[in-house]
C-alpha cells in the first residue's frame, strides 16, 4: 500500500511562508560551526554556491568533484541565461508572475510553496552575482539587459552573451575558491562518490573512489549534500557533458532516499541534429535563438523530399510554401512556446514526412527576417558565438542558410524527493539543484535551471541545513572503523572486482548506446503503454549482456576510464527501469510526459488531475523486487489549476 | 577516411613514456577528433588492450577539460577552437597525426594524454575572486557598468582554463591565464577595490608553482581557443606594478 509523504510545507500565506519559516529555523552558534562537518558532492552552480555559502558561515566543508577542477561541472555549458523577477523592463513582471509562469510551465506537477520561494529569491541571485563580478550584458547607459525565453510573455532573462552558465559558474567557483583559501572548504578533485554511509537512519558520510589511484576512501560528516546534477545521459546521446551520471543519485536511492518523478525528463527542441553512428553527444543551440529565429518546414512533402535529397536549398523555397508551424499553432506565444511543446511539434512535422536534412529528422531555425530587419551586426553581437559553434560543427554558414535543428535529451525534472527544507527521506541527506525534483514539475522553463541551482545553493540550503545541524551539536564524527563505513567500503571494492572480472570484449559505449536508443524510442518525446512495457524486456537483455560481455582492460588501481563508464552504466541500467516504471504508471500526459493514450483532439497533452495530481516517489526494495510507490498529493491553494494553453 | 595516429603513452606520472602507432579507418569527416579517439579506444577494448586516457567532458568547447597537442599545436591546426571542436574533415585522408599531452613543468602528466592542471585552481584560490559574502550584495542597479567595460570584462572572462597558453609558451608561463581573471574583475567596479592585491597574490602564486615568466612572445594569444589577447597581460602588469609601487611607499 502506497504511503503518503509529508513535505513539511510551513503554514501561513504563500508569500509569507518562507519568511515565517526562516524565523522558525534553528541556527548554530559561530563557535560550534567549525566543529560541524558537511560533505557537498558536485561543484556545479548548486554545489559550488552551497559549499561557498556554508564555508562563509564557518562550517567545515569537504567538496567532491569528478573533474580535474570544480570549474568543469556541466553548469558551465548553460548558454542562454538566468531568470529573475526584477521587472527592469516595466513589462509587469513580478514574483507572482514568475511563480505562475514556472508552475504553469511545469504543467501543475511541481510543489506550489517551493516554486514561490524560488521566484522570491530570484532577485537576490542577480544582486549577488553582479557583486561577484559576473559581466552580465548591459545597455549603453550601464543598466542590465534582458531577453525573452520560452513560456513567458515578459523579458526577464539576464545573460552574459551565450555563456551565462560559464560566467555564473566562474562566480560561484570564485566564491568557493575564496573559502578554500580561508581554510573552510577542502576540494577533492577527480573523486567519484561510490556510496552513501547511513548510520541509524542518518546520512553520516560517503565512500569515494580516487579516479587517479583507484583508492577507495571513507569520509565521515554530520550531513551530506548531493548536488550531482541530472541523469539525461541515460539516453547516451544528450546535451549533457560526457561524465554527467546518476551514480550518486542511484546509490542514495538504494540506501533509502525516495526517487521522485523519475520519468519527467526534458527534451530540448533546438539542438544540432544527429549526424552519424559514432556521435558521442548532442550540442544545444540556446533557446534564446528563438527570440529572433523562426521555425519552419515546407508545407509540401515533395519539397521536403527534395530538401532531404539535397536538390533544393532552403532559400529556394518561397515564403508561401513555408509552414511556420509554431506561429500557426500557437499564435499567442509563437516560436517562444515551452520546450516540451516545441519538441513535440517538431517530431510531429518530421513524422508527417516534412522534416528536412539528409535524415528527414530536422526542422529549420531561420534568421532571414531578423538579419533583414535588425542587421547582421546586431545578430552577431547577440548570438555570435552560437552561430560560430554551429558552423564549426556542421560546416554550414547560418548567416546564409537557416540552421537545421532537432530535439535532444537535455534535462531531468525528476530527482531525489526532498521536503521543503531540501532534505531527502534519509535524515541528514540533502539534494539541491537538478539532483532534486521539486521546482520544475513536468517541464522546466528555459533559464530556470541556473536560477534554481543558485537559489538552492546560495539562499535556501544555507538556512535549512543549519536547522538540521542544530540537533547534532556536540556529536562526534563516526570513526572510520565504524562497521557501517567498513561494510560500505568493502561493498564498493567487491563491486569493482566484479566488474573487472567480467573480462568481456564489448565496449561500454556500445551497450550504453543501445540503452540510449531503447529509451529514446519508448521513453522519449512520445510514450505509450505498449512501448514502455516492451522496454522492460529490452532492459533485462541489456543488463544480462552488461554482466557477461563488458570489456574493461587495464587495472582498477590507476586511471581507468572504461571502469568509470561501466560503473555509470550499471547505475543507468537500474535507473532506466525506474524511469520506465514511473512513465508507465502515470497514465496521463503532462508537460514533457506525453502518453499517446491521453491527448486532446488537437494532439495536446491531456492531464488527469483527479487521479494524478501528485508527486510519485519511489522507494527501492532490493534487487529483483519492485520499487514501492509513495505519493505526495499536490495542493494548489493560491492559483487556479487550468489547462495549459499557449495558443 | 583513414589515419595513422602517433600517440603519447605513459602509464603513470613518473613512468617513462613513448609514442605508439595506431591505424584507424572508416572515419567520417563529420566525426570529431575526440569521437575518433573514442573509436580507437573501443577498438582497443575489443582487443583487450588498455585504452588511451584523455580528459574531456562538455564536447562543445566551454568546460576546458580537453586539451591535446595535435601536430605540434595545442588544440590542433585550427584557430579559436578547443580539441573537442576539431573535426576530422580538417585532416588529409591517409595522413599521420601526432597526439601529445599539454607539456609543461607545472602540468605533470597523470597518464597518457591526461595532465594535472591543479596549479590553475591554486592560482585562482590565491585571489581570483571578489570577496563578498552571500547576502550582503546591494541591489544590482546600484552600480552601473558601461557597456564597453562589461564587454571587455566578458572578453577576458571567456577563459576556460584549458592551459593551451601555458602549453604553447616556450617559458611555460601562465600570464595569459592569470591576466584574463585579473582583467575581467578589475574592469568592473565590483572587482576594483581588490584589483592590485589580487594581481600581486596571483602572480606570486604563479611563480611559486613553477610557471615561467612572460617574455612577450605572444604564442599564448595565437593559441588561445577563446582568442583572449595579450592586452590583458598589459592590464595585469599595470595592476601588479601599482601594488609594488604602493608597497615601496609604505
Amino acid at each position: 500500500m502506497a504511503g503518503i509523504l509529508n513535505a513539511k510545507i510551513p503554514e501561513g500565506p504563500l508569500d509569507q511562508k518562507w519568511t515565517l519559516h526562516k524565523e522558525n529555523l534553528k541556527t548554530v552558534s559561530p563557535a560550534n560551526r567549525s566543529r560541524m562537518h558537511i560533505i557537498v558532492v558536485g561543484t556545479g552552480l548548486a554545489g559550488a554556491s552551497a559549499a561557498a555559502a556554508l564555508g562563509e558561515q564557518g562550517y567545515r566543508v569537504n567538496v567532491f568533484c569528478m573533474g580535474d577542477s570544480p570549474r568543469r561541472a556541466h553548469s558551465v555549458s548553460a548558454q542562454g541565461g538566468i531568470n529573475a523577477a526584477k521587472n527592469y523592463r516595466n513589462d509587469n513582471d513580478s514574483v507572482q508572475r514568475l511563480f505562475m509562469d514556472t508552475l504553469k510551465g511545469g504543467d501543475f506537477r511541481s510543489r506550489e510553496a517551493n516554486v514561490f520561494r524560488l521566484a522570491e529569491v530570484s532577485n537576490a541571485i542577480i544582486d549577488h552575482c553582479v557583486a561577484l563580478g559576473v559581466p552580465f550584458a548591459r545597455d549603453y547607459a550601464g543598466y542590465l539587459d534582458n531577453r525573452s525565453f520560452g513560456g513567458s510573455q515578459v523579458s526577464r532573462t539576464f545573460y552574459a552573451r551565450g555563456q551565462t552558465g560559464q560566467q555564473l559558474l566562474l562566480a560561484a567557483y570564485g566564491a568557493l575558491n575564496r573559502q578554500v583559501a580561508l581554510g573552510n572548504v577542502t576540494v577533492h578533485c577527480r573523486h567519484q562518490m561510490m556510496d552513501l554511509v547511513v548510520i541509524e537512519g542518518q546520512a553520516k558520510g560517503i565512500i569515494t573512489r580516487d579516479m587517479v589511484t583507484g583508492r577507495i576512501e571513507k569520509y565521515p560528516a554530520h550531513a551530506v549534500v548531493l548536488a550531482t546534477g541530472g541523469y539525461s545521459n541515460v539516453y547516451f546521446l544528450s546535451t549533457n557533458g560526457m561524465s554527467s551520471n546518476a551514480s550518486a543519485l542511484v546509490q542514495c536511492w538504494k540506501n533509502g532516499a525516495f526517487f521522485a518523478n523519475p520519468g519527467f525528463v526534458q527534451i530540448h527542441p533546438t539542438c544540432i541534429p544527429v549526424h552519424g553512428t559514432h556521435q558521442s553527444k548532442l550540442t544545444l543551440m540556446s533557446e534564446s535563438l528563438r527570440n529572433d529565429g523562426r521555425i519552419w518546414v515546407p508545407k509540401d512533402k515533395s519539397l521536403a523530399k527534395r530538401l532531404q535529397e539535397g536538390s533544393l536549398k532552403p532559400s529556394d523555397i518561397p515564403e508561401d510554401e513555408r509552414d511556420y508551424y509554431l506561429e500557426r499553432r500557437y499564435p499567442a506565444y509563437g516560436n517562444l512556446v515551452p520546450r516540451d511543446v516545441a519538441s513535440r511539434a517538431a517530431k510531429e512535422r518530421c513524422d508527417a514526412g516534412l522534416g528536412v536534412n539528409k535524415t528527414g529528422k530536422a526542422v529549420f531555425l531561420d534568421f532571414e527576417k531578423a538579419l533583414e530587419t535588425k542587421g547582421r551586426e546586431m545578430i552577431e553581437r547577440k548570438y555570435g558565438n552560437l552561430f560560430q559553434m554551429y558552423e564549426k560543427i556542421t560546416d554550414e554558414n547560418p548567416y546564409k542558410e537557416p540552421m537545421q535543428i532537432f530535439p535532444a535529451m537535455h534535462y531531468t525534472m525528476g530527482g531525489l524527493w526532498v521536503d521543503y527544507n531540501l532534505m531527502t527521506t534519509i535524515k541528514g541527506l540533502f539534494a539541491i539543484g537538478e539532483a532534486n525534483f521539486s521546482d520544475h514539475g513536468a517541464n522546466r522553463l528555459g533559464a530556470s535551471a541556473l536560477m534554481q541551482g543558485l537559489a538552492d545553493g546560495f539562499f535556501i540550503l544555507p538556512y535549512t541545513l543549519p536547522d538540521y545541524l542544530s540537533t547534532k551539536i556536540g556529536e562526534l564524527l563516526p570513526e572510520m572503523a565504524h562497521p557501517a563505513f567498513v561494510q560500505a567500503s568493502e561493498k564498493v571494492k567487491q563491486r569493482i572486482r566484479n566488474l573487472m572480472e567480467i573480462r568481456g570484449r564489448t565496449p561500454v559505449d556500445d551497450l550504453h548506446r543501445q540503452l540510449g536508443q531503447l529509451m529514446w524510442e519508448h521513453a522519449g518525446i512520445i510514450r505509450s503503454a505498449q512501448g514502455l512495457t516492451e522496454t522492460f524486456d529490452g532492459l533485462e537483455v541489456l543488463r544480462e549482456r552488461f554482466g557477461k560481455e563488458t570489456g574493461i582492460p587495464g587495472s582498477d588501481k590507476t586511471v581507468n576510464q572504461e571502469l568509470e563508464k561501466a560503473l555509470h552504466l550499471e547505475d543507468f541500467l537500474l535507473l532506466a527501469g525506474l524511469m520506465v516504471r514511473d512513465a508507465l504508471h502515470r497514465k496521463e500526459s503532462c508537460g514533457g510526459h506525453f502518453r499517446v493514450e491521453s491527448q486532446t483532439k488537437d494532439g495536446e497533452t491531456l492531464r488527469n488531475d483527479k487521479e494524478f495530481q501528485y508527486v510519485a516517489a519511489w522507494e527501492y526494495k532490493g534487487p529483483g523486487s519492485e520499487p514501492e510507490l509513495h505519493k505526495e498529493p499536490l495542493e494548489f491553494r493560491y492559483i487556479h489549476v487550468t489547462e495549459r494553453k499557449y495558443k | 577516411m583513414h589515419f595513422t595516429l602517433k600517440i603519447w603513452r605513459q602509464a603513470a606520472p613518473r613512468a617513462k613514456g613513448c609514442f605508439e602507432h595506431y591505424a584507424i579507418d572508416q572515419v567520417d569527416g563529420d566525426t570529431s577528433f575526440l569521437e575518433m579517439l573514442d573509436m580507437l579506444n573501443n577498438k582497443l577494448v575489443k582487443e583487450n588492450k588498455e585504452t588511451i586516457a584523455f580528459d574531456h567532458d562538455c564536447r562543445e568547447g566551454i568546460c576546458g577539460a580537453c586539451g591535446l597537442y595535435i601536430n605540434g599545436r595545442p588544440h590542433g591546426p585550427d584557430d579559436g577552437i578547443t580539441t573537442c571542436q576539431l573535426y576530422m574533415r580538417r585532416f588529409r585522408d591517409g595522413s599521420e597525426i601526432t597526439v601529445e599531452p599539454f607539456r609543461s613543468k607545472a602540468f605533470p602528466v597523470i597518464k597518457d594524454l591526461m595532465v594535472n592542471r591543479n596549479a590553475f585552481d591554486k592560482i585562482l584560490q590565491a585571489g581570483g575572486f571578489v570577496s563578498v559574502n552571500t547576502g550582503s550584495a546591494p541591489e544590482a542597479h546600484t552600480t552601473l557598468v558601461s557597456r564597453e567595460k562589461a564587454e571587455e570584462s566578458m572578453d577576458a572572462s571567456s577563459c576556460i582554463g584549458c592551459g593551451a597558453c601555458v602549453a604553447s609558451c616556450k617559458n611555460g608561463s601562465a600570464m595569459l591565464f592569470v591576466a584574463s581573471r585579473v582583467s575581467a574583475l578589475s574592469l568592473l567596479p565590483q572587482g576594483k577595490p581588490e584589483a592590485s592585491r589580487r594581481a600581486r597574490a596571483m602572480v606570486l602564486k604563479m611563480d611559486e608553482l613553477g610557471f615561467g615568466s612572460c617574455t612577450n612572445i605572444g604564442t599564448c594569444q595565437m593559441e588561445c581557443p577563446k582568442k583572449i589577447t595579450v592586452a590583458h597581460i598589459a592590464r595585469l602588469n599595470r595592476e601588479f606594478l601599482y601594488c609594488k609601487h604602493s608597497d615601496l611607499q609604505e
